[in-house]
């Protein structure tokens, strides 16, 4: 039974890596790498099954919680060049005047 | 007792392979659509009923044991956060101009009506002016 769930696990795991490498454009790529993620962490909690020991979903639980930080940091950060604070600087302040916009281009 | 067993390992076999179908399925429509929007369709699957009915199989397999808290635990962040981590992809190719195949045909549609309507309101205004 689990065994039939990890090989299936596995098969989709290597298809949608084909997608991410494939994939033309970067949201396919995103889309893909936010789908393995998922995949991996049914993967990992199959595997603690088919061992007798389930002892790994804690891991599962934190690849669940990186994967989905990691896909919104990802489109943020293609989005708007920039990880940190993208809102636009309030007025009066040095940056406002200064060098950088929102996109963190030169004004 | 014995009745017991056997139906929890017949419903968890029936959940844990209908759910590796579901996932299978899932991976196979990211490779083979044709469209950005059409594999999002595809993911979504994996998501949220391939990832349910999996947990939902080690669940009762786990019985009423710690493993099966942190596999709740772990079903129930998934199930908000694929969807939402889906939906953000989407909106962020949207946003940066992605569009269906076939947008463009409703849209040139939608403006060339809107165009039409602009000439007939366009005649109306003539029409009254000259009455004026």
């Amino acid at each position: 039974m689990f065994l039939t769930a990890a090989i299936a696990l596995f098969i989709g795991m290597i298809i949608v890596l084909i997608r991410l490498y494939a994939g033309p454009t970067l949201y396919d790529r995103v889309l893909a790498g936010n789908a393995f993620g998922t995949y991996t962490v049914l993967f990992i909690g199959v595997l603690g099954f088919l061992t007798g020991r389930p002892d790994f979903l804690d891991i599962a639980l934190l690849y669940a919680l990186i994967n989905f930080v990691g896909t919104i940091a990802i489109l943020k950060y293609f989005r708007y060049r920039a990880i940190g604070d993208t809102s636009p600087a309030p007025r009066g302040t040095p940056a406002a005047n200064g060098r950088l916009n929102d996109r963190g281009a030169k004004s | 007792m014995i009745a017991l067993d056997w139906f929890v390992e017949i419903a968890s076999w029936i959940a844990i392979v209908m759910g590796s179908a579901f996932m299978l399925i899932g991976a196979v429509g990211t490779l083979r659509f044709p469209d950005f929007w059409s594999r999002v369709h595809a993911v979504s699957v994996t998501d949220s009923a391939g990832m349910l009915l999996l947990t939902l199989g080690m669940c009762i397999q786990g019985g009423f044991t710690l493993v099966t808290v942190k596999l709740i635990i772990i079903g129930v962040f998934l199930f908000i956060t694929g969807p939402t981590a889906t939906h953000a992809v989407a909106n962020a190719a949207l946003v940066s101009g992605f569009l269906p195949k076939g947008a463009d045909k409703v849209r040139r549609k939608i403006s060339a009506k809107e165009t039409d309507k602009k000439k007939v309101k366009k005649k109306k205004t003539t029409t009254l002016k000259r009455k004026l």
